[in-house]
């Protein structure tokens, strides 16, 4: 993890170190890397997903209270299911970091083996999460009941969009690193897509702490 | 505009200006591997941690939500650096300030509506005397 000191190019670098040195111009680097570029574009594109996520969950904050007579958070949630799909997600980031750190050393073997596991526990999760919301309809605590549900299904529900667009995406890239290889746009694609399935874990710790954990322990 | 014309000799993405969100500086697998695992111990730790606070009667009720967004924030935290490879290395300042202002957005919807809609309760008259009003 060691960064050469950046070098301050077209300045002179031996002014401070001796006064009477002939100064020495550094040529400009020129624009940063496509890599760089399109890093950075896809971590604004993930923080406005973030600030999509955020207008979610504050009508869910505003409205966690509002049951119009209906079942409560305590009573419709069961923490052994969230604790499994947390669980399923955790395992699915790690797998997919060390995915990612097999496509960035061109393993292709390793990039399908971490990549299997990546997929599999996310449908996991996702299976539980889809299993969850069929008791709950099935127990007449659909989003229809009242506003805390509408809120609920909706933060909880976009999440859970937001997990299949990745396993959808997943399963694209590494159709492309079979035809294509590892050609510099599908590793970067990769690393765009390692970014969103990281990011979608930070908004399920969001979730599960204030959906979950403080509407059962309120 | 090519990847490889930046790529160092130890294979790492920076330019020395730069680094792309997710990218660590260098790639060694061992090392790599060894701060995801951290990152995961860390992140099963908190997790366990919040899942025994919201069960606990240890903790004085009231507070039980303030020590779970606190172990959620230092666990979003924990994923950020571990899994997103967000640092504080002057090649990540525009990564860490494009953040810090995805993070000020955050703060003013969940925070502000909480806050118009609680002094709003707040004015309302109870509804069963607007009710009346508009009769």
């Amino acid at each position: 993890m060691t960064i050469a000191p950046p070098i301050e190019y077209g300045v002179d670098q031996g002014v401070a170190a001796d006064p009477h040195a002939r100064p020495i111009y550094r040529p400009f680097p020129g624009p940063a890397s496509k890599r760089i570029v399109v890093g950075y574009g896809f971590w604004i594109f993930l923080l406005s997903d973030f600030i999509m996520f955020s207008a979610f969950f504050a009508a869910y904050a505003v409205l966690s209270g509002e049951t119009a007579g209906g079942p409560t958070g305590k009573q419709l949630f069961d923490l052994r299911t969230v604790a499994a799909e947390t669980g399923a997600l955790l395992a699915s980031s790690f797998t997919c970091g060390m995915s990612a750190l097999a496509v960035q050393t061109r393993q292709t073997g390793k990039v399908y083996a971490a990549s299997f596991f990546t997929f599999l526990f996310g449908a996991v999760f996702l299976g539980l999460e889809i299993s969850e919301f069929a008791r709950m309809v099935a127990e007449g605590a659909g989003p229809q009941r009242s506003a805390f549900l509408s809120s609920f299904f909706s933060v909880v529900g976009l999440h859970g969009l937001h997990v299949t667009a990745g396993l959808v995406w997943l399963t694209v890239m590494l159709g492309q690193i079979a035809t294509r290889g590892f050609i510099p746009t599908t590793m970067r694609r990769f690393l765009c897509f390692a970014l969103f399935w990281h990011a979608l874990d930070i908004i399920w710790v969001a979730l599960f702490s204030v959906v979950y954990l403080m509407g059962a322990a309120a | 505009m090519t990847d490889e014309a930046h790529t160092r000799p130890d294979g790492a993405h920076s330019d020395g200006y730069d680094s792309a969100p997710g990218d660590q500086n260098a790639i060694d697998v061992i090392a790599g591997t060894r701060g995801y695992l951290l990152g995961m111990t860390l992140a099963v730790l908190l997790t366990a941690a919040s899942f025994w606070a919201a069960g606990t009667d240890l903790i004085w009720a009231p507070g039980v939500p303030i020590a779970i967004g606190v172990l959620a924030v230092a666990q979003m935290g924990v994923h950020l650096v571990f899994f997103l490879h967000i640092s504080t290395g002057p090649d990540n300042t525009n990564n860490i300030l494009a953040l810090a202002f995805g993070i000020l957005i955050v703060i003013l919807v969940v925070g502000g509506s909480l806050w118009i809609m609680a002094n709003l309760n707040h004015n309302m008259l109870p509804m069963d005397q607007l009710m009346q009003m508009q009769r």
